[in-house]
This record gives C-alpha cells, sequence and structure tokens, in this order.
C-alpha cells in the first residue's frame, strides 16, 4: 500500500499539527503552532530589511510594546498580555538568510518561551510572500489561552492582525484605521 | 458636528458628535455639500446588515469641498469633490487590476476578521455601512474623514452643479458596472429586476452599451415610468407573470441577460419569498432573494446574469440546478468605483448620462430621519433624496 501524499503545510494537518510543525523548526521552544502567510505587493528587499530592523516591528505589531535590540542576535521584547500585564523574554537569531529567512528561539526565562521563523519569498508581479510559523508555550496552559483569546491577544489572532497591519504599511505607507480624529485614534490604539 | 447616526431597526437620528481630523497622512477632510440616502441604507434601517453598533454615522454617496489635507494628499482645499463609496488604497494587488472593491489593505485589519470568517477573505472598505465593512463613519454628516484621499476622491470642475454628479459616488457606477457585467452585445434583449436607482442607470447604460430592448420589472409605478422614459418596455409584477411575460416578449427565448438589482430585501407574496421572510425573522437565513430566482429562470439559454444587488449571507432554494443547466455565466460584487469615475464624469460633462431625473425630494440633512422613513414607506414618490447640510439655513 502506498502512503497517501499530501502537500499540504503541515501546521494545516487535522491531526497533531502543532508536533509535526514543530518537528519542522530547529531549536525549537514552545509546543503549540501557527502560521500565517501573506502576499505583499512590494520587492522582498524592502520588505527584508523593514522586517530586520527589530525595532520597526512594534509599528504595526499592536500587542508589542517595545524591542530592544541588544546585539546582532538578541533582543529583548515587552509584550502586553491580558489583564493589563506585560511579558517579557529574550530572543536570540538561530538563522539570518537575507531577503529569505529570519529564526529565532527565545533564551531560558522567557515569560512565553517561544521560537519560530520567518520566510521572504519572491512572488514575482504578486510582489513578496511572507510566512511567520510561529510555536508558543500560552502562559498557563489551556485556561490562559482562553483568557487570552476573550481579551483578543491570542497569538493566532495577533499574528493575523499583525501581518495585515504589516502589509498595509509596505503597501499603502500607513495602517488603515477607522478612527474619526486623533483622539478617537489614542483611544482605539493601533 | 451634526450628523445622521444609527440607534437600532428604524430608529436613526441627527446627534452633535465631535468633528473629523485628520488621522494618517493621505486623509483629507471635507465639508459635506451633498449626500444622498440609498437604498442600501434601508437594509440597515430594517435592521438586516449584521455589526452595527449604536452611534454608527451613515452615508456612503456624499460629495463636498476640501477643508484639510494629509502631507500625503494630492488634493488642494478648496477644491470639490466627489467620494467613492468604497475606500481602496491603490496600492495592492487588486487596486493595481482596478478591482479596487476587492482592495486588500481598505478595512482596519481588526475589521477584517468578520469578513476573513464569513467570506473567506477581506473586502474593501465601505463609508457609513457597519462594522463588518470597516466601521467607517459616513457621509450624512456636516463633514467627514476620507481615507487615501489621493485614490478615491474625483475633482468636479467648476460651474457644475451638485445634483449632476452626486450619483459617481455609487449608483451611476453601480448601475453602469451592472450592465457591463451583463456583457451586452448588439441586439440583445436586457432584463432588469427593480426599478431604484441602481436598476434605471442599469437600463439607461445598457441601451448606452448597445442594447436593442430593455425590459424593466418593479411594482411601483413611478419608477416604471421613469424607467419607460429612457425607452425601456415595463412589466408590473403585481399585475403581469414575469416568466410568461417574459417568455411572450422575447418569442420564448429568454432576456439575453438579467440584471438583478433588488437583492436581499426582495418584495412581493411569493412561496418562496414567504418562506424566506420566516427564515430571515427566525435567523435561519439571511437574505430573501426572489427576484434573483426568477431573473435565473427567466434568462435565456447560455445567457448572462449580473447582480449588481446587495447581498450579505446565504440563501436557500436558489437555482443551482438551472444555472448549471442552461450554462449561465454569472457576475457580480461591489462596485469598482474609482475604475469608471473618470469615464462616467466625462459623459455627464458631455449629457449623454441624465442623473438629476433621479431625485424626487432635497431636503436638509436635520430632516434625514423624515426622510429615511419616506423613503421606506412612501417608495414610489420617493425616488432619491438628497440631504444638504444647513439646506433651511
Amino acid at each position: 500500500m502506498t502512503e497517501s501524499r499530501d502537500d499540504g503545510p503541515v501546521v494545516a494537518a487535522k491531526k497533531n499539527a502543532d508536533a509535526m510543525t514543530r518537528a519542522t523548526i530547529p531549536n525549537a521552544v514552545g509546543n503549540s503552532a501557527l502560521a500565517r502567510a501573506v502576499t505583499i505587493n512590494r520587492p522582498v528587499a524592502e520588505i527584508y530589511a523593514y522586517f530586520r530592523d527589530f525595532s520597526n516591528l512594534p509599528s504595526f505589531m499592536e500587542n508589542v510594546v517595545r524591542v530592544t535590540v541588544s546585539d546582532d542576535t538578541t533582543s529583548h521584547w515587552e509584550v502586553k498580555a491580558p489583564g493589563g500585564t506585560t511579558v517579557e523574554w529574550t530572543a536570540r537569531l538561530t538563522a539570518d538568510e537575507p531577503n529569505a529567512l529570519i529564526a529565532w528561539m527565545s533564551e531560558e526565562g522567557a515569560d512565553v518561551p517561544n521560537s519560530g521563523r520567518v520566510e521572504f519569498r519572491e512572488a514575482g508581479a504578486r510582489g513578496t510572500i511572507v510566512t511567520a510559523t510561529i510555536l508558543y508555550d500560552p502562559p498557563a496552559g489551556v485556561v490562559g489561552k482562553l483568557i487570552a483569546k476573550m481579551f483578543q491577544r491570542e497569538p493566532a489572532i495577533q499574528a493575523r492582525r499583525d501581518l495585515r497591519r504589516f502589509k498595509q504599511l509596505m503597501e499603502a505607507g500607513e495602517i488603515a484605521t477607522a478612527a474619526m480624529n486623533r483622539k478617537q485614534f489614542e483611544e482605539m490604539g493601533l | 458636528m451634526r450628523a445622521l447616526a444609527w440607534h437600532g431597526k428604524h430608529d436613526v437620528r441627527v446627534d452633535t458628535v465631535d468633528d473629523p481630523g485628520i488621522v494618517n497622512p493621505r486623509d483629507c477632510i471635507i465639508k459635506v455639500t451633498s449626500t444622498a440616502i440609498c437604498g442600501s441604507d434601508l437594509h440597515l434601517y430594517d435592521g438586516y446588515i449584521p455589526t452595527m453598533k449604536a452611534g454608527d454615522i451613515l452615508g456612503h454617496e456624499f460629495m463636498g469641498e476640501v477643508v484639510e489635507v494629509g502631507a500625503k494628499s494630492t488634493l488642494r482645499k478648496g477644491q470639490r469633490v466627489v467620494v467613492p463609496f468604497t475606500i481602496a488604497c491603490g496600492s495592492c494587488y487588486h487596486c493595481g487590476k482596478h478591482q479596487y472593491s476587492a482592495c486588500d489593505n481598505g478595512l482596519p485589519a481588526d475589521n477584517q476578521d468578520i469578513a476573513q470568517e464569513l467570506y473567506g477573505h477581506p473586502m474593501a472598505g465601505l463609508f457609513g455601512y457597519s462594522h463588518m465593512t470597516g466601521g467607517y463613519a459616513g457621509g450624512q454628516a456636516e463633514y467627514v474623514r476620507v481615507p487615501f484621499s489621493d485614490v478615491g476622491p474625483i475633482v468636479i470642475p467648476d460651474g457644475i452643479e451638485d445634483d449632476k454628479v452626486l450619483f459617481l459616488s455609487d449608483i451611476l457606477p453601480t448601475g453602469w458596472m451592472a450592465a457591463e457585467n451583463a456583457d451586452i452585445e448588439p441586439g440583445d434583449t436586457v432584463a432588469v429586476w427593480g426599478c431604484g436607482p441602481v436598476g434605471l442607470f442599469a437600463v439607461q447604460s445598457a441601451f448606452l452599451m448597445g442594447a436593442e430592448r430593455v425590459i424593466a420589472i418593479d411594482h411601483f409605478p413611478r419608477r416604471l415610468q421613469l424607467a419607460r422614459q429612457f425607452g425601456a418596455e415595463t412589466l408590473n409584477f403585481e399585475q403581469t407573470d414575469i416568466y410568461d411575460a417574459l417568455m411572450l416578449m422575447t418569442g420564448g427565448i429568454g432576456p439575453d441577460a438579467v440584471i438583478d438589482s433588488v437583492g436581499l430585501e426582495s418584495h412581493g407574496l411569493y412561496v418562496d419569498n414567504v418562506i424566506d421572510q420566516v427564515k430571515v425573522s427566525t435567523f435561519l437565513g439571511t437574505d430573501r432573494a426572489h427576484a434573483n430566482r426568477q431573473a435565473i429562470i427567466a434568462c435565456r439559454k447560455g445567457g448572462r446574469v449580473s447582480m449588481p444587488a446587495v447581498y450579505g449571507g446565504f440563501v436557500d432554494k436558489w437555482p443551482l440546478g438551472a444555472f448549471m443547466e442552461k450554462g449561465l455565466t454569472l457576475k457580480t460584487g461591489q462596485t469598482h468605483v474609482q475604475h469608471y469615475l473618470p469615464g462616467l464624469l466625462q459623459a455627464i460633462l458631455e449629457e449623454k448620462i441624465d442623473t438629476t431625473f433621479l431625485i424626487s425630494h432635497r431636503m436638509d440633512l436635520e430632516d434625514a430621519p423624515l426622510g429615511y422613513q419616506k423613503f421606506h414607506d412612501e417608495q414610489n414618490d420617493y425616488t432619491k433624496i438628497v440631504l444638504k447640510p444647513g439646506l433651511n439655513g
């Protein structure tokens, strides 16, 4: 009997998606997996360069308060969590291929242990495909994940929205908002 | 400023709210001089569109004077502009293909979730039309913040009165695209369900595109009379069996193209409609679609179905079998307004297209709640209401 062949990315598998995705990440940290892809109508070099300067990331990552770049391979992250709290970790680059790949893992002592990779692929007339694959351990396990989801800070929702904002920023030069004026904008957040 | 806000089913009020201001570099602020109530606003008024919040400012057909510009706006203060109802960035893949209503970036990121869940993909933003379409404040107000003002608004030459160009914002391009989507060939017979503004502009457009006959269907005598003014033959579905009439009028062939400009609140006492009505009121379905079913059954074999009408959710008993067996083609979608603006403005300036015939009433913005009620209850006489802030001084 031949094995059933399936070209679907493992993260979309109906069974064991988390474990199979974990197996594709070198230096894997974290047991829950998520992946999102977005196509951005700009050249790959521009997309990679903006993303690679991690201090830019809070401009479109709503819950990332600050990324402090320590040296070529380490950066410190402060991220909003449910209930007005903040979680922190130090991330270390595990791979960096210009215009192709950025991969990282969190170091010991992370509030939310995580790792992952962001791939950049040139897509001809359509621009660049950006695919983010993230592993993480939600704080306080399943219950924490549920609470985070209630407060819309669940990483899967956040990653989806952050990638949309990244696309808006790169393509349109600004992030769409329905705020009627600056005052409403400050109240609504990013 | 004063603005017309939604507070619930059949409850709209003119409230005093904060003035809008520039938020993003590509924004502009316009002072509204004319704004219309659209047939699709009645879907909001009737409570059919989900994700509305009390206090939402309505209105997506508006024009006015530029009073403030962001650093990257290409407009200048004092220019008169008509604003498309679709909010599109102009820089994504879809905008590049002039599929503006499919813009990737018109909706705020958080508001994209609902459409992504419901439709598979988020669409462009819309002014004043629920949070699913962005939660943008609309144009039935004294002032409006217009995002991506370097792409959307079209500048109107001096000396052209508002009433001639206001409908560039939505219903004229929507009627035009409806006819374009019908792929009309010279000699065609085109049947149009619904003689609201979009249907009436579709009638005009179909003739301009070479249709030999246009048959317009409605039940309001005044609206049918307007369709006749443009050369359409008319059928009143309260007096005439539509399928039988269309077959006799076309020698049994059926119309070459059918246009459904009725949409999710199709009227009439038909079995499928009554079942739909029950389902809508019990939340088993969201859309009533009798006109659409009738159009598909009447359409000739191998014909074209164009659907400018608004549908939001799911319909039952859609005649998929007839659609497949007869080999029909369906084209639809929210209007790619920005794509049509230059050509249609030119057609208005050259007086090839008349738009002012449609306006039955002009009212002060302060009287907008009365306008909604009249437009809703007296559709025969109220074909189109244009609101003008400060009309009564």
